[in-house]
């Protein structure tokens, strides 16, 4: 997916793109000269489209580089909503190297980041008044923080980017702005022995950016936290579900079969009725786990997300029983179908941690080993009332 | 992020205060807040809502930090 090695020198290599990354304007339409206006024309090389998000190419000493708008357009909002819906969020990558935003001479800032388009699309629109070079680190498609873990936004990448983008012809001074969550992959004096540039840690979030630079580069108090607000917390809740449908289809496998075993040895019309309850149940663990819990995150009173999501699958499990038809269960099947529904839960919940900016490994490790066998126990019980339930 | 805390006492975190020289980045870098400086040293003031994320011992120039989380 990266266009790195691009193979024309002299054009504007550097903001093209030969496949589809997010939504582009099709071939054809880019092959109609007269269609567009002549700025994006004067573009068109055969085999790339042009990314939508650039206005226009400037001229430096180090050749063409694209100069990206500061507003998203309908394109990059439906992708947006899309990733955040896990839908391609693996290949949502713009070409790593060096960009532009507004007019920005030898002594504008180098703004550096991660060629997650979300990330980059975040970066972007927080400019719009700004001038400053922006240089794309090559982190596969994934975000500044989770690369900097990952070791992709690494002092290596960042090294090799100054070079392969020129970057010293381009500015006079040797600075650049790294977002501080980045930290995690970077090594300030690492950067400065083996590219000559100083490293400034900037914001954590972008939106603080400007800010940050009318400050003359220092932050204010708040810059530096990171929060994890209702907000923010929501928006992650439709990946956390999709992650789980591929185990969950697997489950649902398991569960047919194992709603089928009946006093007839095996019962096709049994394993169907018993099974979409079983699926019911399943499905409002998941709604507990993955949803609910991490909205109220911080309003169930335990520090254990595994017994969070216990708290909250007991409501569902609750819910779910007081909602199915009384014929639908007996006793024993309705403390399978509570302990189904709490074990799921409990794990997505637990789950959840991967996704917090505040779990330590450590404190996730010392959580999985207590919750673990306590999740199973409850799953073996849930499958053994299960079976009984059905003689 | 107070309202937000896991497990106490299980980060790995370590600060030796002797090889610590005063340059302050582990304070910019900490996304939590685990760093103070005093007396021209860092100084851990708030060692459970350390994550073990790094970043300190990554930019830490006299090596007075680290962290050792086992699997991760």
């Amino acid at each position: 997916m990266t266009q790195d090695n691009s193979p024309s020198p002299s054009g504007p290599s550097k903001g093209l793109s030969t496949s589809g990354i997010g939504i582009m304007p099709s071939m054809a339409a880019a092959g109609h000269a007269t269609a567009g206006p002549d700025t994006e024309a004067s573009h068109d090389r055969p085999g790339y489209t042009l990314c939508k998000w650039v206005e226009r190419f400037m001229g430096t000493p180090a050749g063409q580089v694209p100069v990206i708008r500061t507003q998203l357009d309908t394109g990059d909002r439906i992708a947006t909503a899309l990733v955040r819906c896990g839908i391609n969020r693996h290949r949502y990558m713009v070409a790593p190297g060096l960009y532009a935003v507004g007019q920005p001479d030898a002594g504008s800032e180098v703004l550096v980041t991660a060629n997650f388009k979300l990330t980059f699309d975040h970066l972007r629109t927080q400019l719009p008044d700004i001038n400053a070079w922006v240089l794309v680190l090559d982190t596969k498609g994934v975000n500044v923080w989770c690369a900097a873990g990952k070791g992709t936004f690494s002092t290596g990448e960042l090294v090799r980017r100054i070079a392969a983008s020129d970057l010293e012809k381009i500015v006079t001074h040797r600075r650049l702005i790294v977002p501080q969550l980045g930290a995690t992959g970077i090594s300030a004096r690492d950067v400065k022995s083996r590219s000559g540039f100083r490293v400034v840690y900037g914001p954590v979030r972008a939106s603080d950016l400007p800010r940050f630079l009318e400050n003359k580069r220092r932050t204010d108090p708040g810059m530096r936290d990171v929060t994890f607000t209702f907000l923010e917390r929501i928006i992650l809740t439709p990946v956390e579900v999709q992650i789980v449908l591929k185990p969950a289809l697997l489950t649902a496998l398991v569960l047919f079969i194992l709603s089928g075993i009946g006093p007839g040895i095996f019962s096709f019309a049994s394993a169907w009725t018993r099974g979409l309850t079983g699926l019911g149940a399943m499905a409002a663990g998941i709604l507990s786990g993955a949803v609910v819990t991490p909205m109220l995150l911080p309003f169930i009173p335990v520090k254990e997300f595994a017994l969070k999501g216990i708290i909250s699958g007991c409501f569902a499990a609750t819910a779910f029983l007081v909602a199915l038809p009384t014929s639908a269960a007996t006793f024993v099947t309705g403390l399978s179908l509570f302990l189904f529904t709490v074990a799921v839960s409990s794990f997505l919940a637990m789950n959840f941690t991967g996704t917090t900016p505040f779990t330590s490994p450590s404190g996730v490790e010392k959580e999985m080993k207590r919750y673990i066998p306590v999740q199973l126990t409850c799953l073996v019980l849930s499958s053994g009332f299960w079976i009984y339930g059905a003689f | 992020m107070k309202e937000f805390r896991h497990y106490e006492e299980v980060s790995t975190l370590v600060l030796d205060k002797d090889k610590c020289i005063g340059c302050t980045l582990c304070t910019q870098v900490c996304p939590h807040h685990v760093f103070e400086m005093a007396d021209r040293k860092a100084e851990i003031v708030d060692f459970n809502a350390c994550m073990e994320c790094g970043a300190c011992v990554n930019n830490c120039p006299s090596g007075a930090l680290s962290v050792n989380p086992g699997v991760g």
